[in-house]
């Protein structure tokens, strides 16, 4: 699958987490502001690109605001962006390219 | 050396310190030493007044020069003037090298970090630090090193004569012409002067800075004339709004409520809950409101409590107006019921020594049955962080913490499991500050842990409903929701260090590190 348009998911409360993808240049360009980031911040990118890499997105660029989101959270808002930038609310791959 | 709560102290910072690590609690008991004295400057004429024109005057009257110690207390918490105006002023006179001995330092004084940057501050002694001068030093600007003290251990260094004060300041919201100075009557009125009694008795030069003067003689004296050598009067020391707020709507957040319950109830079924037993309590919702729902069973029991210390606020208060405590026993006021309470007679005044001082004769934390504090982490060991954020940054204050937990017979600490992501139970706090070896048990939303050592409290609650758990049980809970956090990556540099009650050092603070991603 392939980035198009900008779109955001999340909000900047405590315990979520905002995200906003944009079209890439044939990679993931990944930036992080995390209130946890020393803790927690190699375990959030991991998360993120696991859940671009079940998607089929390797080129995106993607910014992450994050006020202590578990990773759950962090998953379905990575997910909820990248469908809501592909303009696609209906038919979503539940099980599949979005895992439990 | 590795101290005996496991942590490593870098050998360069004892030789820098001339201190040992720590032993454990009761390493010093029955130590013997001779106290400190202050020089004093007689005052034998009868004619004149202590007052003086301005602090700069009173600044060059006690001959401030570079390298000395001043001290400040901070019974006006954010709403305080004091430190900012003397400070303003010793960085006009362009004096460097000033070491500061606060009681706490806070938001209230995020205006002297520039004088921490041009080297007119280079050392720092306090309970701990809020704000932007925790972040100035846990970012490595100042040049010498933070001593984190707890309230008992700053009047032992004081009384040790570890810190000699050149010259104390002391915020007094009233105070005549001769230095007796009250902690209310004025309209910047914080209850008690605890925190500065230490200060105006070891000392070289004392002067109290007020904003309302009053005729002498203004008794009873909270800080005695006899102490004092100059008064000051200025337009305002405080901000009344920010020094004692409101009291605090009893909270409604139901997690700390559950907690709460959880902590009344083992309050209650342990053997130390009868007819005369003490209490005291910190300031978190949680912990208020176990004073809330505690008073309710005292009354149902027929309960009475005999002591209860503080940091007060109002439901403490309302035990004395409701009599259902014979006395309480007074270092701050965080509300305006318990300022007002100042006044009631069997509300009284302790100093800061009498409070918590591990080197006088005996303090009044050793007469403690319970104390229920907070933490931002505790780790399996029982150990207790108040200083250090999970993320390196000091931001917080030992304040009685270490002293009450070391003296009470039953020392509770509250918190919820997780502060949005980060554990508060863990395997390894950031930076000890109370020992384990203080902490009996500990109450989250996720269920309460006993200290194994303390065999008898296990005992006690063998027939109690309530969800125990190993305190290794609560932070693997912890740690299933939130993942286990990485451990903070700091510098090499050593930017303060936590000083036990005695003088050993619990711990150091690093430098900070900016977060990379691994490769």
């Amino acid at each position: 699958m392939e980035i198009k348009k900008p779109a955001v998911a999340g909000t900047l409360e405590s315990s979520d987490c905002q995200v906003t993808v944009e079209a890439g240049e044939g990679k993931i360009d990944f930036s992080l502001d995390s209130a946890v980031i020393n803790q927690y911040g190699n375990q959030i990118r991991k998360v993120v690109f696991e859940t671009l890499s079940n998607l089929g997105i390797d080129s995106v660029r993607i910014a992450i605001v994050d006020k202590g989101a578990l990773d759950c959270t962090i998953r379905a808002r990575v997910e909820a962006a990248v469908f809501r930038s592909l303009e696609q609310t209906e038919n979503l791959p539940w099980g599949g390219a979005i895992r439990s | 050396m590795i101290n005996a709560v496991g942590r490593d102290i870098p050998d360069e910072i004892l030789e820098l310190t001339g201190k040992e690590v720590f032993h454990g609690n009761h390493y010093y008991d029955g130590y013997e030493y001779k106290n400190d004295g202050p020089k004093t400057k007689c005052v034998i004429n009868s004619n004149g007044s202590k007052l003086v024109k301005s602090i700069r005057e009173v600044l060059e009257k006690c001959e401030i020069k570079d390298g000395m110690t001043v001290s400040f207390h901070h019974h006006f918490r954010d709403g305080d003037y004091i430190v900012n105006m003397v400070m303003e002023e010793i960085h006009k006179m362009g004096i460097k090298d000033i070491t500061i001995c606060a009681s706490s330092l806070g938001k209230a004084q995020d205006p002297i970090v520039p004088y921490i940057e041009d080297g007119t501050i280079t050392n720092i002694q306090s309970s701990g630090v809020r704000g932007k001068i925790g972040e100035a030093i846990s970012n490595g600007k100042l040049k010498g090193l933070a001593i984190m003290r707890s309230h008992g251990g700053r009047v032992r260094a004081i009384e040790s004569g570890e810190t000699h004060i050149d010259i104390a300041f002391i915020g007094a919201p009233t105070c005549d012409d001769y230095g007796n100075c009250r902690g209310i009557g004025g309209k910047s009125d914080c209850g008690v002067l605890s925190y500065a009694v230490a200060d105006a008795m070891y000392a070289d030069r004392v002067v109290a800075i007020t904003d309302c003067l009053v005729p002498f003689p203004n008794f009873p004296a909270h800080i005695s004339m006899t102490r004092v050598d100059y008064v000051v009067e200025v337009d305002a020391i405080g901000d009344p709004k920010k020094i004692a707020t409101g009291a605090a709507k009893p909270t409604t957040d139901q997690r700390k409520l559950m907690m709460a319950e959880y902590c009344t109830k083992f309050v209650v079924n342990s053997p130390y809950f009868k007819d005369g037993f003490s209490y005291q309590t910190g300031v978190g919702g949680a912990s208020i409101a176990s004073t809330i729902s505690l008073a309710k069973v005292m009354k149902e029991k027929n309960i009475r409590m005999r002591f209860g210390v503080g940091g007060l606020t109002k439901p403490m208060c309302d035990l004395l107006i409701n009599d259902q405590v014979d006395c309480l026993l007074d270092t701050q006021d965080f509300d305006l019921a318990a300022v007002e309470s100042v006044k009631n007679l069997k509300h009284f005044r302790i100093s800061a020594g009498e409070y918590a001082d591990p080197f006088n004769k005996g303090a009044i934390v050793n007469k403690l049955d319970f104390v229920i504090l907070a933490a931002l982490e505790v780790d399996v060991h029982f150990n207790c962080n108040v200083v250090v954020g999970s993320d390196g940054m000091i931001t917080g204050a030992q304040g009685g913490h270490p002293d009450t937990a070391a003296g009470a017979k039953c020392s509770i600490v509250i918190a919820p499991l997780l502060q949005g992501r980060i554990p508060a139970i863990c395997t390894d706090v950031t930076t000890v500050t109370t020992p384990g070896e203080s902490v009996d048990v500990v109450i989250t939303d996720y269920g309460i842990a006993i200290n194994p050592k303390r065999k008898d409290l296990i005992k006690a609650m063998k027939d109690v409903d309530l969800p125990f758990k190993t305190i290794e049980e609560l932070r693997d809970i912890a740690y299933s929701i939130a993942g286990e956090p990485q451990k903070v990556q700091f510098g090499d540099r050593v930017v303060g260090i936590i000083e036990s009650r005695d003088g050993t050092i619990m711990d150091v603070v690093r430098q900070i590190k900016p977060f990379e991603f691994e490769k």
